[in-house]
């Protein structure tokens, strides 16, 4: 196990720079997740750390040890890849056990460790089988698999969810982060998919356009999220976004409604600032922003109101079960507290 | 399929099966001919105008071919050649092959249009200046000259068709690879390889087969009797009135015996789907 560590690294393909002085510490034992939308450059990140890709500046530690120029190979990390990368033409045994034959390890050593780590993750069926005669859910585990039988310094995940369905998926979720939770492991995680960060994360590294936007564990990021980006980013349905004006304590928005501001906004007289709420922060009220409600969508649990109001597609998540019909004239609220406050320009956190 | 009736459904089988018979006899009838006229008896050749099957049956034009002829000498050549051409080709090639599909680098768009303009130009065009190039590196006339010139007109052909195989193999399995513990030409060697084997029979095959029935150049290079290939062996049969057409087919069918064993070992190479299951789907 180890922590890793980059300092200012720098990619670029061609013109394109696709990594700008990336600064992060992952502590030893850590579960990160690096989280952005597809082009943002967490997997040519992760390829970095592999090294896979070569970067063009900074430095990469794992360990104590500076990794820029040392092969994939003498790195000590472990990948799973999004397509699994299973050897096709090697059965679930050979596939586990392949790291360890190459480095020559006693034959034993590999049956004992290929045994533990098949008896893990449930695959004692399926060692002699080849790729092609498992399911989707079967070659995920072989290749998790695969990754600990070499016991690494760390754990590197591109996506390995991504093409399992939905309830695999979710299954599959659980068993990795209690699988860290007994391994210990060091583990770089990166998906587009913010449920599988906030879920599995320790902590979570939000980026997009070769930037980190911000680093945090996953709650920190929920409920103080540093920018419009990331607070966009992070939480399902999106927050609510709103255009507004400073006046005096409140916000006055597009339609002319005023929102009081927490108290922390550190705002002046007149600034054009983004008002940001979360669906469930969200208050039917009898004075407040006036909204038409367009959709309403039964969950079970919550039921999802999509509404118009200050010129923007509204969402609202209700605990209660609000009875409604598209067209009903609410009135909208929230507490100054739930409340986040953004500068317009810069696109930060004033609050 | 649904949706149509019985009698549909027989009809379209014998539709399918027919045609499927059509292009099987097209294909096969000359040498089903060929091998007719190598058992038929000198005497019956021309008598017996045409007739699926001669009356009598003579194997004396194997005899003569395999006894009196050169015809052993040629076969040995001629596999010599092929087989040498075979494996040059393939495994430069398939190196070739793998930078292509794998690399980028400088001048490789370029490299790629060379090899394509290489087999834009007419055969009879280069003749003369091979003759001569080959001519003053003492080349010709000999097995050495074949094989070079045969490797050279084939490989461009090979690497493009290598380069494609190697495409369908993911990047991800030597990436794999290399973070489990290979070096890149381990990972080439251990994962790559094997599953471009069906890849590389297929080169092998096509190389093999190219060089097996060439003739224009076997023609132009050779002179003495000690090296020539059967294709051009062949010719002796064609004299300077007549043609001894029972030997020339009982040479011809003997020279097919090699491909056909040749195809029958390649055959399990030569199914695809080796890399089902490396990722997803």
């Amino acid at each position: 196990m180890a922590s890793v560590s980059l300092r200012s690294v720098h990619k670029k393909f061609g013109p394109i720079t696709v990594l700008q002085s990336i600064d992060l510490d992952i502590e030893d034992g850590e579960f990160v997740v690096l989280v952005g939308p597809s082009g943002c450059g967490k997997s040519t990140l992760l390829r970095s750390i592999a090294g896979l890709e070569t970067i063009n500046g900074g430095e990469i530690h794992i360990g104590e040890r500076q990794v820029n120029h040392v092969a994939p190979k003498d790195r000590d990390i472990a990948m799973v890849f999004q397509s699994y990368a299973l050897y096709p033409h090697m059965d679930v045994r050979r596939n586990m056990g392949f790291s360890l034959n190459l480095r020559k390890s006693p034959t034993r050593m590999v049956v004992e460790r290929v045994s533990a780590a098949s008896t893990k993750l449930g695959l004692n069926s399926l060692l002699d089988r080849l790729p092609k005669q498992l399911s989707g859910g079967q070659r995920q585990r072989v290749a998790m698999g695969r990754a600990i039988v070499r016991n690494p310094q760390v754990f590197l995940f591109d996506e390995p969810l991504s093409n399992l369905d939905a309830k695999l998926r979710a299954t599959m979720r659980t068993e990795i982060k209690a699988l860290h939770q007994s391994l210990k492991t060091t583990a770089i995680y990166v998906t587009h998919d913010q449920v599988e960060a906030m879920t599995m994360a320790n902590r979570i590294v939000v980026m997009s356009d070769g930037v980190i936007q911000q680093v945090g564990a996953p709650l920190e990021l929920y409920d103080r999220p540093a920018n419009i980006f990331v607070a966009g980013f992070i939480g399902s349905p999106t927050m609510n976004f709103f255009d507004a004006v400073i006046d005096g304590k409140q916000a006055g928005l597009a339609d002319g409604s005023l929102l009081a501001l927490p108290a922390s906004a550190a705002v002046t007289e007149g600034q054009k600032v983004v008002i940001g709420i979360r669906p469930e922060h969200l208050h039917f009220t009898d004075t407040g922003i006036p909204g038409t409600v367009v959709v309403v969508e039964p969950l079970g649990m919550s039921t999802q109101v999509t509404l118009d109001a200050a010129r923007e597609r509204v969402t609202l998540l209700a605990l209660e079960r609000p009875v409604l019909a598209p067209g009903d004239r609410k009135h909208l609220t929230a507490r100054p507290q739930d409340i986040h406050v953004f500068d317009r320009a810069s696109g930060l956190r004033v609050n | 399929m649904p949706g149509q009736s019985r009698f549909q459904r027989i009809a379209g089988t014998i539709g399918v099966y027919g045609a499927i018979a059509c292009y099987v006899v097209f294909a096969l009838l000359p040498i089903y001919w060929t091998i007719k006229i190598s058992v038929t008896p000198q005497d019956l050749l021309y008598s017996e105008g045409i007739r699926l099957w001669p009356s009598r049956m003579t194997l004396a034009n194997y005899a003569s071919v395999l006894e009196a002829t050169d015809f052993p000498r040629y076969f040995l050549n001629s596999i010599i050649v092929s087989v040498a051409t075979a494996v040059i080709v393939t495994a430069v090639a398939s190196f070739a092959g793998y930078a292509l599909s794998r690399f980028r680098f400088r001048g490789k768009a370029l490299v790629s249009l060379v090899l394509l303009l290489t087999q834009t130009f007419p055969l009879v065009m280069v003749i003369p200046p091979i003759y001569r190039i080959m001519g003053q590196l003492g080349l010709t006339d000999n097995l050495y000259g074949l094989i070079i010139i045969y490797t050279a007109f084939n490989i461009a052909f090979a690497t493009f068709l290598m380069q494609s195989f190697l495409d369908g193999v993911p990047k991800d399995l030597e990436e794999a690879a290399m973070i489990d513990g290979c070096t890149r030409f381990e990972a080439l060697r251990r994962v790559i390889l094997p599953l471009t084997l069906p890849g590389m029979g297929a080169t092998v095959a096509f190389v093999f087969t190219a060089a097996w029935s060439e003739l224009l150049f076997g023609l132009m290079l050779i002179n003495s009797e000690s090296q020539k290939t059967f294709s051009v062996g062949l010719l002796t049969f064609v004299g300077k009135f007549a043609v001894d057409w029972g030997q020339m087919m009982a040479a011809s069918v003997l020279a097919l015996i090699p491909v056909c064993l040749f195809f029958l070992f390649l055959q399990r190479y030569l199914v695809t789907g080796l890399t089902a299951g490396a990722v997803k789907g």
